[in-house]
C-alpha cells in the first residue's frame, strides 16, 4: 500500500512538472495565436470607420477608389476626377457637417430627422459630390451610389508612407515609416554601443587586473538592471535639452536623443555576451602567440578577437534585437513623428512607441486595434529572427571547436 | 643593421600596446562613467524630495503635490503576484528540464521556446496580456492581468537561473541519494534543491529587481493614471512606480510642477533594483564562502 502511494506520488509529481516544463512553450503559442488573431484581421477590414458610407452620384461613373486616394480627395490633393480616371470636372467635398452650408436648420430638423432626406437630395442635384456621412442617414431610396472601398491590402501596410490610423474618412495604415524610424534608431544605438561596448569587454577580458574586474562587472550588471523608463526619464532631462542647444533644434527630441539612450541601454549585453567570448578563448592559443613573440595586444587582435568573433557578433546582433523591441525610453525621448526619418536630428517613431502610445486610445477590435497588433507581429517576427541567427552564430562556433 | 631595426620593431610594438590599452582603459571608465552620471543625478535631484510623507502620503491636486504611497504599494502587489505566479512555475519548469527529461527532441523544443520566450520585446507581452487576460478571460485592467503578463515574462529568467543553479549541484549527491533508495522526487527535493537553494534565491531578487522596473506590459492591463486610493481586490486596477514615472514626466497635467515628484519617484525605483543588486551580490558571496568551507 504504502509503495503504491509513493509511486502514485512520484508520478502526480512528475506530470506537475512536466505541466510547468511545457509553460514557456504554451505561452510561446499563445503569443502567437493572440497576437496573429487580432493582426491579421487587419487585412480583413476597409479603412473606412465601420458605419460610415461614402458615397458619389449615380451619375459618377467611378466604382471604387483606394483609401490613398480619398485621402488625397479630402485633403484636397486631388481636386478634379479626371486626376482619378473620372470626368474632367472638379470635386465637390462634403461631409455630415456641412449639411448646414445647403440646407435650412428647419429642413435638417431638430434631431436630424430630415438629415437622410436632405442628403439624399444634395447628392441626386450635384453630379461631381463626394459625400462622407454615417450609414445611419442612408435614405431608403438612395439616389447615388455607395463607394465600395478596397480592404486594406498587404502592398498598401508594407509600402504606405503614411501613418494616420484615426484619419477621416479613410484610414492611412502605412508602416514603412515605423519600420524605417525603429531600423533607423537601433543601429544609430549599435554605431554608439558597439566600439565602447567592446573596448569594454577587451579591457575587462584581457587587459584589467582581476580586482578591477570584480568591480566592474557588478557595475554592468547595474547598468543592465536600471528600468527603462528611468533612462527615459533621464534622457528627457539631461539628453534631449542638450541636444536641442548643441544643434540649435527647434525640439531635442530626435532620432539622436533615442540612439543615444538606446546605445547606453545596449551596452550590457554587447559587454556580457563578448566578454564571456572572449574568456572562452583557450588558454594554449594565448600562450602560443605570446610565445612566438608577439605582443600582448597583438595576441589581443590577432587571436583572442578572430577566436571569439562568433561571440563578438552574437552580442551585436542581440544588442540590436534589444534596441529594436525597447518601448518606454524610446517612447520618452525620440518625439514620436511618423514620418520617414531624414537626419539624425529629426524626431522619429518606433513600433513598440507606436504600440504603446496609441493602444490605449484604440477602441477595442476596431481597425486600429488591430493594426497596433499587426505592428506586434511584425516587431515579434523581427525579434524571433534575431534570436535565431544569434543561436545560428553560437551553433556554429561550437561546431567549428569539434 | 638589424639588430637596430628589431630594437626599432620592438619599441614600436611596446608602443602600440600601451597606446591601444589606454584607449581600452580610458572607454571602459567611460562606461562606468555613464553608469555613475545616471545614478548620481538621479540620486542628487531626487533625494531632496524623498521624506516620509512622500512614501506615506497620497497623491494630491493633479499629482503636483503629495506623495507616491499608492504607486509603491502597487508595485508592491504586482511583484508580490507576478512572483507567486512565476516562481514556483519557474522552478518547476527548471526540475524538470535539469533532473528528469532526458536529452533529445522534447528537451530541444522546450529549450528553445524558452529562449524565444525571453527574446520577445515587453510591449508584444503587453499586447498579449491585454488581449488574453483583459479581454478574452474578462479579468479587465487589474492587478491580476498585471501580475500573470509580468509572471510570464519574469519565467525565462527564473528558468535559466534555477536551471544553472540545479546544474552547478555536483552529480555524485544525485547518485548516493539514488543509491541509498530514495526516489528521483525525494533526491530532488531533499539533496539537490538545498543545495541549490542559495543560488535559486539570489536569481529571484534579481528578477524581483528586474520586475518592479517593467512599464510596457502593465501599461493596458493594470496601470491606472491617478487613483488616490488603495488596491482592495486583485481585481481591482492600481498605480504602479514605472508607470507613474513615466506619465508625470510626460503627460501629466502640469510637467514642470511635478517634476520634484518624478525626481523623488525615479529615485526610489533606483533604490528597488540597487537593493536588489546588491542583496543577491552580498548572498552569492556570502552562499559562495559557505559552500566553499563545507
Amino acid at each position: 500500500m504504502k509503495t503504491f502511494y509513493k509511486k502514485f506520488s512520484e508520478k502526480f509529481i512528475e506530470g506537475l512538472l512536466m505541466l510547468s516544463g511545457t509553460i514557456t512553450s504554451l505561452t510561446v503559442v499563445l503569443i502567437v495565436f493572440f497576437l496573429f488573431k487580432e493582426g491579421l484581421g487587419v487585412f480583413d477590414k476597409k479603412p473606412v470607420e465601420e458605419g460610415y458610407v461614402i458615397a458619389l452620384s449615380k451619375s459618377n461613373p467611378l466604382k471604387t477608389l483606394s483609401s490613398e486616394q480619398i485621402k488625397n480627395i479630402y485633403d484636397q490633393k486631388i481636386t478634379h476626377w479626371s486626376e482619378i480616371g473620372g470626368k474632367p470636372d472638379s470635386i465637390i467635398l462634403f461631409r455630415a457637417e456641412d449639411i448646414s452650408n445647403f440646407y435650412s436648420d428647419e429642413e435638417i430638423g431638430e434631431n436630424f430627422e430630415g438629415l437622410s432626406t436632405c442628403i439624399n437630395r444634395l447628392v441626386d442635384s450635384l453630379p461631381d459630390i463626394i459625400a462622407f456621412f454615417p450609414k445611419k442617414y442612408l435614405a431608403k431610396d438612395f439616389k447615388g451610389h455607395e463607394l465600395t472601398v478596397d480592404k486594406v491590402s498587404l502592398k498598401e501596410f508594407f509600402g504606405g508612407k503614411e501613418w494616420f490610423p484615426t484619419a477621416q474618412p479613410s484610414a492611412q495604415l502605412g508602416v514603412l515609416p515605423l519600420i524605417l524610424g525603429t531600423l533607423w534608431v537601433s543601429f544609430g544605438a549599435i554605431l554608439l554601443a558597439l566600439p565602447l561596448g567592446l573596448a569594454a569587454a577587451i579591457f575587462m577580458s584581457e587587459i584589467a587586473k582581476d580586482n578591477v574586474r570584480r568591480i566592474m562587472k557588478p557595475l554592468i550588471e547595474l547598468l543592465a538592471g536600471i528600468p527603462s523608463v528611468v533612462y527615459g526619464f533621464f534622457g528627457l532631462v539631461i539628453i534631449v535639452p542638450l541636444i536641442q542647444k548643441t544643434f540649435n533644434l527647434p525640439v531635442g527630441e530626435t532620432g539622436l536623443a533615442g540612439s543615444i539612450i538606446l546605445g547606453i541601454m545596449a551596452l550590457p549585453t554587447i559587454i556580457t555576451i563578448s566578454e564571456d567570448a572572449m574568456r572562452n578563448t583557450p588558454r594554449a592559443m594565448k600562450e602560443a602567440s605570446l610565445a612566438l613573440g608577439a605582443s600582448k595586444w597583438q595576441t589581443i587582435y590577432k587571436v583572442v578577437i578572430p577566436y571569439s568573433i562568433s561571440g563578438i557578433s552574437a552580442g551585436a546582433i542581440l544588442g540590436i534585437g534589444r534596441a529594436i523591441g525597447e518601448t518606454m525610453a524610446v517612447l520618452m525621448v525620440t518625439g514620436n513623428a511618423a514620418v520617414i526619418p531624414h537626419s539624425i536630428l529629426e524626431p522619429v517613431r518606433t513600433i513598440p512607441a507606436t504600440i504603446a502610445a496609441e493602444l490605449g486610445e484604440a477602441p477595442n477590435g476596431g481597425l486600429h486595434y488591430q493594426a497596433l497588433f499587426a505592428l506586434g507581429c511584425i516587431l515579434f517576427l523581427i525579434t524571433l529572427f534575431i534570436n535565431l541567427a544569434v543561436e545560428f552564430i553560437s551553433n556554429r562556433k561550437q561546431h567549428n571547436k569539434h | 643593421m638589424e639588430l637596430v631595426d628589431e630594437n626599432k620593431l620592438a619599441k614600436n610594438k611596446k608602443r602600440n600596446q600601451a597606446i591601444a590599452f589606454w584607449i581600452f582603459r580610458i572607454l571602459s571608465y567611460a562606461v562606468v562613467a555613464i553608469l555613475f552620471v545616471i545614478l548620481s543625478f538621479i540620486i542628487i535631484k531626487g533625494f531632496s524630495v524623498i521624506s516620509w510623507d512622500f512614501i506615506t502620503k497620497m497623491p494630491e491636486e493633479g499629482m503636483t503635490k503629495g506623495g507616491i504611497f499608492p504607486a509603491i504599494i502597487g508595485t508592491l502587489c504586482l511583484v508580490g503576484g507576478s512572483m507567486l505566479f512565476a516562481f514556483p512555475v519557474g522552478v518547476f519548469a527548471a526540475i524538470y528540464m535539469n533532473e528528469y527529461v532526458k536529452d533529445g527532441i522534447i528537451k530541444k523544443i522546450i529549450k528553445q521556446m524558452t529562449n524565444n520566450l525571453a527574446g520577445i520585446p515587453s510591449i508584444v507581452f503587453g499586447l498579449f496580456g491585454m488581449s488574453l487576460f483583459v479581454n478574452k478571460l474578462g479579468f479587465g485592467d487589474s492587478l491580476l492581468a498585471g501580475s500573470l503578463t509580468l509572471g510570464l515574462l519574469a519565467l525565462p529568467v527564473v528558468i535559466r537561473i534555477t536551471e544553472e543553479a540545479l546544474k552547478s549541484v555536483d552529480n555524485t549527491f544525485r547518485q548516493a541519494s539514488l543509491g541509498l533508495g530514495a526516489s528521483k522526487w525525494e533526491t530532488t527535493r531533499r539533496v539537490v534543491l538545498p543545495i541549490a537553494f542559495p543560488n535559486i534565491i539570489t536569481g529571484l531578487i534579481l528578477s524581483i529587481g528586474r520586475v518592479s522596473g517593467e512599464t510596457a506590459p502593465i501599461l493596458f492591463t493594470v496601470a491606472a493614471y491617478f487613483l488616490p486610493k488603495l488596491p482592495t481586490s486583485i481585481f481591482d486596477q492600481a498605480m504602479a512606480l514605472p508607470y507613474h514615472l513615466y506619465v508625470i514626466s510626460t503627460s501629466g497635467t502640469n510637467i514642470e510642477e511635478s517634476r520634484p515628484i518624478a525626481y523623488g519617484t525615479a529615485l526610489v525605483l533606483i533604490f528597488i533594483v540597487l537593493i536588489a543588486n546588491l542583496l543577491a551580490n552580498g548572498l552569492r558571496k556570502y552562499f559562495g564562502k559557505k559552500v566553499k568551507m563545507n
